[in-house]
């Protein structure tokens, strides 16, 4: 615990105040660190509360916008996602699943030299269209590709 | 307390690719156990990856992640041994941060 | 390890009381049929699509997460001797050797005058080199969706250390060739309400179920398949689970009462499965459906 914590606060150097507070144990590093849960865009119950929550309310559909996704899944509870972003300036992409109850899955903000890229693997409910949304010069830009969600056999 | 993340960071020419093992329940809070109660929401909420001491991603989850969730991201600039620090922190308030190295 | 080979026989026992009743009725069709497909190696589009992701993710497997937990586990001072199975347990290599221990399991243990898998001998060494009771380890031996045992994160680190090694039971040890020999027997056994024998389903090349294709075990190629998704962490639940909880859970899928944890005759059926898939390299740890 005690290396984890040198390192957060070595990582904060540029801000005396904040490495102060985290020292003093007046804020938690990863509270102080990390951007606050978007409630609503994440507890939206349709896609279109969704990408508002997101700030994205009309994105454009894009082919520089790339979403690798099986045309079968597997398992519904394990589906590989990788979307990668060749739209100069992207800082941000964002996976939704149109039929879920909650359709967004998960949103990632690059900076420092990240590539606009994120692969993760998602639940899904059933078959369903699964949305990218990429976040580019202030502009949101959009890809989709339906997924079917199969019924398995037994043990494996 | 949380299990330890499996963080891998590999450089493939200046390209470095970074894969974070997380070890959580992600529930829903929509699943009913075998008894038929509701399982309690609690999955990962927020995400970040800091790599030479600076934010390179930073990233927001719901409970439609899977079970024990795999990330995979890329980035330019990073060294050989640079640290990569990542840290998760989930709906209950529990948090977990593990580094490793760039290989 | 008395009880274990008694729970043996008792399975055995169950099992044979099992057939006695069987023949009696030609039960009503079973639900999960295993209905043949149209040629053994012909691949359709779902199983394609399947496999362009396999390699995606075999290559991030949350298993890794398991054996983490068990190479911490292998190394500490547990258990009422407080002995670190590092320091005691030999797994055939040599005592603490785990690099290709798990591809040359069962074998014959002289100390334990047994044949055991992986997981039978860990709990061996946990039980009588550290002190662990047995019906401890046995009352709750695999994962669920809250816990996962010890053994399961134990065998799940051996297991990873024969990643990329050929399959090597040492079936020219007379008492290895006896299990291999009865574990077939058992394998052919047809007994049970829908009168099932594991070959059944995996006797025999092109079956499936859904859209899952079920290896042929009595082939290496298909044997191969069926050892190197385990120790296996299962999408469907995100639980890691053992071979031992396969050969169980196939009794449970015949119908059959399951056999007893980490007796003689899982082992004997492994020794059979693993023992077809000689000379074949291991993969495992797997994720499975």
């Amino acid at each position: 615990m005690n290396t984890t914590r040198r390192t957060v606060l070595k990582g904060a150097t540029a801000s005396g105040v904040l490495a102060g507070l985290i020292a003093a144990g007046a804020l938690r590093p990863t509270q102080v660190l990390a951007s606050e849960w978007n409630k609503a865009a994440f507890e939206a119950k349709d896609t279109a509360g969704a990408l508002k929550g997101i700030g994205a309310a009309a994105p454009a559909d894009s082919k520089d916008l790339v979403l690798k996704v099986p045309d079968i899944a597997e398992n519904g509870a394990v589906v590989p996602v990788d979307v990668v972003s060749n739209i100069p300036k992207t800082t941000s992409i964002a996976i939704l699943v149109e039929k879920n109850p909650s359709p967004l899955c998960a949103q990632f903000e690059f900076s420092n030299g990240a590539l606009p890229e994120a692969s993760a693997r998602i639940k899904m409910g059933q078959t369903s269209m699964v949305k990218a949304v990429a976040k580019a010069d202030g502009k949101f830009y959009t890809a989709q590709k339906e997924v079917k969600v199969t019924v398995g056999g037994c043990g494996g | 307390m949380a299990d330890p993340m499996k963080i891998r960071a590999q450089l493939k020419g200046d390209v470095a690719e970074i894969r974070v093992l997380m070890s959580h329940a992600m529930e829903t809070g929509q699943r009913k156990d075998a008894a038929g109660a509701t399982v309690p929401a609690h999955f990962i909420q927020s995400m970040t990856i800091d790599v030479g001491g600076k934010r390179v991603v930073d990233g927001q989850v719901g409970g439609s992640v899977s079970r024990n969730p795999v990330f995979g991201f890329k980035m330019k600039g990073a060294k050989a041994g640079d640290k990569v620090v990542v840290s998760w922190i989930d709906n209950k308030g529990e948090k977990r941060t593990d580094e490793a190295a760039v290989a | 390890m008395k009880q274990n080979i008694i729970g043996a026989l008792c399975a055995l026992a169950v099992m044979g009381g099992a057939s006695a009743q069987s023949p009696k009725k030609p039960v009503a069709k079973p639900s999960t049929k295993a209905a043949a497909a149209p040629a053994a190696e012909e691949k359709d589009a779902a199983t394609l699509e399947f496999e362009k992701f396999r390699a995606e993710m075999e290559e991030s497997n949350p298993a890794e997460l398991f054996e983490m937990k068990g190479q911490e586990q292998w190394k500490a001072k547990r258990g009422p001797k407080n002995v670190s199975l590092a320091e005691s347990c030999d797994l055939g290599q040599g005592v603490g050797k785990v690099e290709g221990a798990y591809v040359k399991m069962p074998r014959y243990f002289a100390d334990a005058d047994a044949v055991m898998d992986a997981e039978r001998r860990i709990v061996w060494c946990m039980v009588e080199k550290q002190g662990f009771k047995f019906d401890d380890i046995a009352k709750q031996p695999f994962a669920n969706e809250t816990f996962t045992p010890d053994i399961t994160n134990l065998v799940t680190y051996v297991a990873t250390h024969s990643r990329n090694m050929k399959i090597a039971v040492p079936l020219d040890d007379p008492k290895v060739r006896d299990a291999y020999e009865v574990g077939k027997e058992i394998a052919a056994y047809r007994a049970g309400p829908y009168d099932f024998s594991c070959n059944t389903c995996h006797g025999t090349d092109g079956k499936r179920i859904r859209m899952q294709n079920l290896p042929n075990l009595s082939t290496p190629a298909g044997a191969i398949k069926g050892v190197q998704g385990w120790p296996g962490y299962r999408m469907t639940g995100g639980v890691m689970l053992t071979h031992q909880w396969r050969m169980g859970d196939c009794f449970r899928q015949q119908r059959f009462p399951q056999p007893k944890y980490a007796s003689d005759a899982v082992a004997y059926l492994l020794t059979y499965m693993i023992g077809t898939a000689n000379g074949q390299v291991y993969k495992g740890p797997g994720i499975k459906r």
